[in-house]
């Protein structure tokens, strides 16, 4: 009520404050074209005749629409193992996480919670202070992980900056008197947690999930480094192979090395958008827990 | 964070106190170990994963070789052998320097965009116009780094689309990914065309809270909106600006290898090469040198802790505003 009493107030603007408004306006505009300008050329060089995509044609719309490059992908063994590794990692990593982050972060929002201190000591060293890339292979190889999925997914499961949204999240929005009512009422530290949290939580699930989930969908290193097996690669990494690798893997002299460009552009624009359009199409679904989620996650953290 | 420290002295009011019998203690920890176990999962995985790998540090100051244990009978102590190695490293300073120039660099530009771009958002009319946008804005966060930097090749290789704009009206092709002097500004307007958005969010967020009588009040005053603008808008957000300050200046030397790695060629090596990225290659590439990797990511690790401090205790010293 009262924001719309400021705007009617604002209603009669002077001309300087039109100015602004145009001048905010612009900038926004171009920053926005900006961003969606090198998505959109994507889309319109993955559809477009290579051919006209090498000769700079392809500037502003598609030229000789041509869906070759969707059915050379399809062919693509490696790019549809890699899909289906990286579905299955994520989904790992998404449950996993969840249980370790949803019930950490109710623990750590309790004030009774025994030596809640050093917990919160013990969760923030680690996100100032680390062992370090080599230290942390090591870990791995001796704990067996290496060339195993487990070095994909259970380094994921916990990232201590969501743990803390989490609790904030539960600080914030679940009331003190709704725990304290389920008490008297006789219910144990489970069954709020089960019956009376988790039911009121779905935002904060949600936001964590789609966290979790384009970590794991868009990493590589972790697989680059401890995978050997080829057949365990995620998307990301056979991508890395099509997108960059192919720079300076393509040989041959003059014509050849353009006709093979031709060929290998005309792959990445399309592998980007095979890659892309999972996440993009989850981001929109998920966002309209982002006011409640991490708006609040972030204001108190 | 700060938020943080005053509900754990709130703690302190509630958590029983020394002067409890020792059945309600029992009875206390009983009636809350519920929680101890929702917390264990979590403790475990950061002790695997976090802790560890902090006590494997130790052979940063030992002569290691993969597969040793780092605590026996037969472990070479060498002192700070592999730390002096480095400092005479010819490697050294370039390293110091590209590390140093891409974050500098990177901070100059990317840490006042998201602010000023939160502000020009809130002080949109539109505020559906404005929403929209805000959504296209986080967009490129959610691509991931082996896409964005082949995005880059696509607009930037020698086949890509800006050198065939250029071909086409007759220039030289021109290879970007091979230039020493084309790295820094791709990574960096990278860095930035995918992040800003997003780095955007926890101002936009600390904006909504502004209290909507100021801006009456201010209205009142005969303010305009840009002066809304510097003096409600911008003082509000100024708590978290200074929190996010001291966290970027703690991240001073701290960019990471995953993009860097992706970006290198051999023509940009001379500036591309960064001490992570090196301590990746000496460490788990070719030859491996473990304990000189170790001692130079730990280096690396304890400048990052240094400027974190000093900038925390700076802030402390001029504002209310600190991280601890």
């Amino acid at each position: 009520m009262e924001k719309q009493q400021v705007k009617r107030m604002a209603l009669r603007d002077t001309t300087g404050d039109k100015i602004f408004y145009t001048i905010n306006a612009i900038f926004l505009g171009i920053l926005a074209l900006i961003v969606l300008y090198p998505l959109y050329f994507i889309v319109i060089a993955a559809i477009s005749d290579p051919d006209a995509v090498l000769a700079g044609d392809v500037v502003l719309y598609p030229v000789r629409i041509t869906m070759e490059g969707f059915s050379k992908i399809i062919e693509r063994k490696d790019v549809w193992l890699g899909y289906r590794n990286t579905i299955f990692y994520t989904a790992l990593t998404v449950i996993l996480s969840i249980l370790v982050t949803v019930p950490a972060g109710w623990a750590l929002s309790r004030k009774t919670l025994p030596g809640k201190k050093a917990f919160m000591i013990y969760f923030i060293i680690p996100m100032f202070f680390g062992g370090g890339l080599i230290p942390f292979y090591n870990v791995m190889s001796s704990l067996g992980l290496v060339n195993t999925i487990w070095a994909i997914v259970l380094p994921a499961i916990l990232s201590v900056w969501n743990l803390f949204m989490t609790k904030t999240f539960f600080e914030s929005s679940i009331p003190d008197t709704l725990i304290e009512a389920a008490t008297i009422d006789g219910a144990g530290s489970f069954r709020i947690f089960g019956e009376v949290v988790l039911p009121l939580s779905k935002a904060i699930i949600a936001v964590m999930a789609l966290y979790y989930a384009v970590g794991q969908w868009n990493s590589y290193f972790n697989a680059m480094i401890f995978l050997q097996n080829e057949n365990l690669y995620p998307l990301q990494l056979v991508l890395k192979e099509i997108l960059i690798a192919s720079e300076s893997t393509v040989g041959g002299s003059g014509e050849t090395i353009l006709q093979q460009y031709r060929l290998a552009n005309q792959l990445k624009y399309v592998s980007v958008i095979v890659s892309s359009v999972p996440v993009l199409l989850l981001y929109p679904f998920v966002q309209k827990y982002f006011a409640q989620g991490v708006m609040i996650g972030s204001l108190k953290g | 964070m700060e938020a943080n420290a005053k509900r754990l002295s709130l703690k302190k009011e509630r958590a029983p106190k020394k002067k409890m019998t020792k059945e309600k203690r029992v009875r206390y920890f009983k009636d809350n170990s519920p929680y101890l176990l929702m917390v264990l999962p979590a403790v475990l995985v950061v002790f695997l994963f976090n802790y560890l790998p902090i006590y494997g540090v130790l052979i940063a100051f030992q002569d290691f070789m993969p597969g040793d244990k780092i605590l026996s009978d037969s472990t070479i102590w060498v002192g700070f052998q592999n730390f002096e190695r480095f400092f005479s490293d010819p490697q050294f300073w370039p390293l110091m320097k590209n590390t140093f120039l891409i974050c500098i660099i990177g901070f100059v530009i990317g840490f006042p965009l998201p602010i000023i771009v939160s502000l020009m958002l809130n002080a949109m009319k539109g505020k559906k116009t404005a929403k929209v946008l805000q959504t296209i804005f986080n967009g490129p966060h959610f691509i991931s780094l082996v896409v964005l930097v082949g995005m880059l090749t696509l607009f930037f290789g020698r086949y890509g689309l800006v050198n065939n704009i250029a071909a086409h009206f007759g220039g030289e092709r021109y290879s970007y990914f091979l230039e020493s002097s084309a790295f820094r500004p791709m990574y960096i307007l990278s860095s930035n065309w995918q992040d800003f958005g997003w780095s955007a969010i926890i101002y936009i967020a600390a904006l909504s809270n502004v209290d909507p009588q100021q801006h009456e009040a201010a209205i009142l005053d005969g303010a305009t909106r840009f002066q809304r603008v510097m003096h409600v808008d911008l003082p509000a957000i100024m708590p978290m600006v200074s929190v996010m300050l001291i966290m970027s200046i703690g991240g001073l030397m701290g960019v990471g290898y995953e993009k860097a790695l992706l970006m290198q060629t051999d023509g940009n090596l001379a500036v591309s090469e960064l001490i992570s990225t090196y301590v990746y290659k000496r460490g788990l590439t070719g030859v491996p040198d473990q304990a000189y990797a170790t001692a130079i990511g730990l280096f690396n690790s304890i400048i990052n802790v240094v400027l974190l401090i000093i900038a925390n205790t700076t802030s402390k010293k001029f504002s209310e505003n600190s991280l601890w």
